[in-house]
Parts: structure tokens; C-alpha cells; sequence
């Protein structure tokens, strides 16, 4: 219970329209949850209501136990938050700005420095450490933000596109240090790269025009690609002697033939319902004597899961809303 | 006691945001000139050869107008603006914490400001003997005074996202509660309307509590208007910050 992040039925609009309709999740301790969705669909009202930022229409948050709707102070001390587009007091230096996030986060005297070292070291932050923040790269502001984050060591990280403006090293570096505070953190991270959900994420949400259209982990999801489980197979005949064989493959939805020649063939053959289609193959091949030279399996693929939930959803609303 | 540390790194940062910038200093460098010149140049304070400063606090109310509100508009108009509300409004600080640090600073700059102008009471030492005890009242009072009004000019800098607009509303607004007290348009008004009246709209104006203040007088009426003057802007600046949307 009190090791949980609840989010019941939260609803927000702005002027009349719709940002987040009525979004309910739980998550517990040790998750990496990456929010996935197109642009608008409600991700940042979503964190920002948590972070208790923004106020929700209706519904509850609870952070551990904290409702962080009726006390949001009480709440934001156990969470870090990274805004999107991380806003920063641009006339500090780095510095002074982590000595001020340290004295409102309750840290003093020399317990502060020494954080305040800490966390410049692992966030990588030494070079710019006297610098003007308004002087800063967009990286190095990126980062920036992500420190004050994580300055005070919260139990629950809300980041909302945390890698966003990084180089690919600093991506990395980023990424593992997500991974691995999400052991015992809940996390929370917003992004646009697919990689990243499957580098980093236990769990995934996918939200459209403000409603949880998907919540699986991110090899479920990928599962539910069409090319999931698909296989590519080169056999030692041609593709003339095989192809009515397999077509009675069952549940086959596709096949291609990619390649031929007189002695081979390269067959692309899609499963309709996602199973795997290699063990029938391979019992095919060895009932017929064919020579099997090569299977390639298809993992899925989350960016065309992704497409076709996002996208025929955003279709139907539209249609809906123009028969209205 | 956390309340306290978190109000003092508030108002350190701003502090700090303010004198990172060469803004702040072009500010206090304005008002010794605007005191300075009102002093000697319009009051003839040292031609006149009087050791009385009242010739200098007679500029204040005015001086402020200009001065304050350009001290205060960047306080939350600015944090709009860049969008690091965000930021502050999800550390754990409460809208009051926020609102006081802030105030508390931008208030200390113009305490520093007016530390500075102690030029002036130091000719008047050359000039005279001045009375003492009516300078520092009057320092006081003027001190004050700039307080209430940085409190409007917090105010109107939390109703929008535009440093101008900011300066403009809180410049309109403190023109508007000083006039209601200035004499020339109480006379005026008192032409059309009964005294009572007058009196009324007068004693919500800031002039007639400065005046008393700068002639040596600190009356506890004086103190509970512009204390509940502070108290209601500020209360009503929470207000309008903790909207959260
Ligand atoms: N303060 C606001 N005033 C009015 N509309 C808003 C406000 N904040 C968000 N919205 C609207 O709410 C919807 C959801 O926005 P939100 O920022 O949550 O999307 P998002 O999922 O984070 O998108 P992105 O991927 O582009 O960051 C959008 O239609 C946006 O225009
Ligand atoms: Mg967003």
C-alpha cells in the first residue's frame, strides 16, 4: 500500500478540451513505467497533476501513502521531478542552483557540499560547474535538471523526456543510471523513443488523446506486432516444390517469396495470430527432406504496435467527433 | 524552522538572480539619482540650508512608484515566463514559503537601496543638527511605505507572464493610491463630494501614513495600515500563484 504511486481516474481539461480523460494506473516499487503516446495525448498534464503542479479536474493521486492532490507539498517531497523543456533560473550558475535545490530539499552546511558534489560527479556536470546556466548547451541544461531531480534521493522519479537533447554516450549513461535507481524507485519517464522503452522499462503505458489505450510490459507489446513471430526461411529447393506445402501451413496470414533460383528459395512467411511458426517449419522440412538452411524469426516491432493503437484510435475519435 | 530555511533559500536565490544581473544595480543606481536630484536639484535642500530632511522624504512616495515596481516585476512574471514556476511549485515549497522569500527579497534590495541614500542625512548633519530620532522615524516609515508598495507590485507581477505589463499595472496602481491622498486632488474632490467621503477614500491611501511617519510620528494606526496592506497583497498574491492551473 504505502509502497505504491496511485493514479484513480484522473481527469483534466483546459478551456473546454479534453488533455487527460480519465487515466488510472498503479505502480509499485522497483518499476521503470515509460509513458509512450503521440504528441498531445496527455503525458506531460499526466506527470504534471502527479508532481502536483496542476490541479486534476477530478480523481486522486496517491504517492506512498500521500494524497497528493489535497497535500501536494507533502507529496512533492518524496518525488524528483523533470520537466519537459527544463525550465531553470538561468542568471545562477550551476552551482548556486544546486545549492538552492539543496536548502529547499532540506539539505545544510557541509551535508549539502558534499551532495552537492555527489551529484555534480554523477551527473557529469564538473566541467560546467561555474558556468551561467543561461550559457549552457541543451545537454548540459538537460542534465542540469535531471540533478535537481534527483538531488534529494526521492523514492519516486517523474522524468519527462529525460533523454531528450542528449548526446548517444550521455543517452547511455542516463539510461543505466534509470535502470538501475529503478530497482528501488518508482519511476515514471515520458518519451518518443521506442528504443529507450525497451532499453529501460518494466512496464509501458500508451496514452491517446488523454486515455490509457495500451498498459503491458514492452515485450508483451511487442508481441502484439503483425510481424511478431514472422519467419524468413531459406530452403534447399526451389521455391516452386515448397510453396503449396507451406501455404497449408496453418494460420498463415502472408507469404512472399523474397528469393529464388533453381536449387533454393528464400520464403517470407507472416503467421496470422502471431504463433511461432518455426517448429512447424522445421517438422515440415524434415517430413519432406528439405534441406533447411536458415530460419530468422521476427521479435516484433513496438514503433508498428505503437502506429496501430495510436493511430486507429486518433481515426475513430476523429470520426466520432465529426458524426457528432 | 524548515518553513524558515526554505523562505531564506527563496529569497538567497532571488538574491542572487537579481545581483548575477546588472539589472539590480542599474535599479539602485536609478533611485540615488532620482533621490539625489529631487533632493538637491528640485527641493534646493541644500540652498535652503535647513538641517530638516523632510524636502528628501516628500520624494519618496513618488520615487517608489518608478523604483518599486520595477524592482518587483520580474518576481513571478518572469517565472511564468520561463516556466520554472514549474520548478518551484514541485520542490515542496509551499505558495506562502514562495511568496514571502520573494517578497523578503526584493524588499532587502531596497533596504540596501535606501542605507545608500544616507548621503543625504549626512549633509543635513553638515547643514544643522538633525533631529535623529524624526530621521530614522522617517526612514522608517519610508521603509515602510516602499514596502507596501513592493507588496502591489508583487501582486500585479503574479497576474501576468509580462515584465511591461507588470511594471505598467503596479506603476497605475500605486499612482492611483497615492493621488487618492495627494492634497490637490483631495481638494478637488471635496468640491463634489462630502467630507466623509473624502476622509474615507483618503485613509486608503498611503500618502497620509507616510506623511505622519516622515514628520516623526509613528502612530499605530499608521503601522496596522500598512502592516494589513502587506498582509492582504501578499495573501491575495498566494492566491492568484497557488491557482495550479
Ligand atoms: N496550460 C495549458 N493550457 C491549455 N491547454 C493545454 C495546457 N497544457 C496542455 N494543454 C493541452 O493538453 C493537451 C495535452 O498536452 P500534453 O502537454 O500533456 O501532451 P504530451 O503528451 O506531453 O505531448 P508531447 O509529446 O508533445 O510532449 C494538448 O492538447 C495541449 O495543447
Ligand atoms: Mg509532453
Amino acid at each position: 500500500m504505502a509502497e505504491l504511486l496511485e493514479v484513480r481516474d484522473i481527469r483534466k481539461s483546459f478551456n473546454g478540451r479534453v488533455a487527460v480523460d480519465g487515466v488510472s494506473f498503479a505502480v509499485e516499487k522497483g518499476t521503470v513505467l515509460g509513458f509512450l503516446g503521440p504528441n498531445g495525448a496527455g503525458k506531460t498534464t499526466t506527470m504534471r497533476i502527479i508532481a502536483g503542479y496542476l490541479l486534476p479536474d477530478t480523481g486522486s493521486v496517491c504517492v506512498l501513502g500521500t494524497d497528493a492532490v489535497a497535500d501536494p507539498v507533502a507529496a512533492q517531497r518524496k518525488i524528483g521531478y523533470l520537466p519537459e523543456n527544463t525550465p531553470l533560473y538561468g542568471e545562477m550558475t550551476v552551482e548556486e542552483f544546486l545549492d538552492f535545490i539543496g536548502e529547499v530539499r532540506g539539505f545544510h552546511g557541509r551535508a549539502k557540499l558534499r551532495r552537492i558534489d555527489e551529484i555534480i560527479e554523477q551527473c557529469f556536470l564538473e566541467p560546467v560547474r561555474h558556468q551561467t546556466i543561461d550559457t549552457l548547451s541543451k545537454g548540459y541544461r538537460q542534465r542540469t535538471c535531471f540533478a535537481q531531480a534527483i538531488f534529494h534521493d526521492p523514492p519516486v522519479l517523474l522524468l519527462d523526456e529525460p533523454t531528450e537533447g542528449l548526446d548517444p554516450n550521455q543517452k547511455q549513461v542516463v539510461r543505466d543510471m534509470i535502470r538501475r535507481m529503478g530497482q528501488e524507485k518508482i519511476i515514471l519517464l515520458s518519451t518518443h523513443i521506442l528504443e529507450e522503452v525497451e532499453a529501460v522499462c518494466s512496464r509501458t503505458i500508451i496514452i491517446s488523446r488523454g486515455r490509457i489505450v495500451a498498459d503491458s510490459t514492452p515485450d508483451e507489446l511487442r508481441r502484439r506486432s503483425v510481424t511478431y513471430n514472422a519467419a524468413t526461411v531459406r530452403l534447399g529447393v526451389p521455391a516452386s516444390q515448397a510453396e503449396a506445402e507451406l501455404r497449408r501451413l496453418p494460420a498463415l496470414a502472408e507469404l512472399r517469396i523474397l528469393e529464388e533460383d533453381q536449387r533454393t528459395c528464400t520464403v517470407y512467411l507472416r503467421p496470422g495470430d502471431g504463433r511461432p511458426l518455426a517448429p512447424e517449419i522445421h517438422a515440415l522440412a524434415c517430413e519432406k527432406k528439405w534441406p533447411l538452411m536458415d530460419v530468422h524469426t521476427d521479435e516484433g516491432d513496438l514503433s508498428e504496435v505503437f502506429r496501430r493503437i495510436t493511430v486507429t484510435e486518433d481515426t475513430r475519435s476523429a470520426g466520432s467527433s465529426t458524426a457528432q | 524552522m524548515r518553513t524558515l530555511k526554505r523562505v531564506k533559500a527563496v529569497a538567497l536565490r532571488e538574491w542572487r538572480s537579481s545581483f548575477n544581473s546588472p539589472v539590480a544595480y542599474v535599479f539602485v543606481v536609478m533611485f540615488l539619482i532620482l533621490n539625489a536630484f529631487f533632493t538637491f536639484f528640485v527641493s534646493r535642500f541644500y540652498e535652503a540650508g535647513q538641517a530638516d530632511l523632510r524636502p528628501f522624504f516628500a520624494w519618496h512616495p513618488w520615487i517608489y512608484l518608478i523604483f518599486v515596481p520595477a524592482v518587483a516585476m520580474r518576481a513571478w512574471a518572469e517565472e511564468r515566463r520561463s516556466g520554472t514556476i514549474e520548478l518551484l511549485f514541485t520542490l515542496g515549497i509551499t505558495p506562502t514559503e514562495a511568496v514571502i522569500g520573494k517578497f523578503l527579497a526584493a524588499w532587502s534590495i531596497i533596504g540596501l537601496a535606501l542605507l545608500l541614500t544616507a548621503a543625504i542625512p549626512a549633509t543635513a548633519a553638515y547643514l544643522g543638527s538633525p533631529d535623529w530620532g524624526v530621521v530614522l522615524t522617517g526612514y522608517f516609515g519610508s521603509y515602510l511605505m516602499a514596502g507596501t508598495y513592493l507588496a502591489l507590485g508583487m501582486f500585479c507581477s503574479a497576474l501576468t507572464r509580462s515584465q511591461v505589463v507588470s511594471f505598467i499595472l503596479a506603476t497605475v496602481a500605486g499612482l492611483f493610491v497615492v493621488l487618492i491622498g495627494f492634497d490637490p486632488v483631495t481638494g478637488v474632490l471635496s468640491r463634489f463630494l462630502p467630507s466623509g467621503i473624502v476622509e474615507a477614500v483618503a485613509s486608503v491611501s498611503i500618502l497620509p501614513h507616510f506623511d505622519s511617519t516622515a514628520r516623526g510620528v509613528l502612530d499605530v494606526r499608521d503601522l496596522v495600515y500598512f502592516g494589513s496592506t502587506v498582509t492582504f497583497l501578499l495573501y491575495a498574491t498566494t492566491q492568484i500563484v497557488n491557482q495550479r492551473g
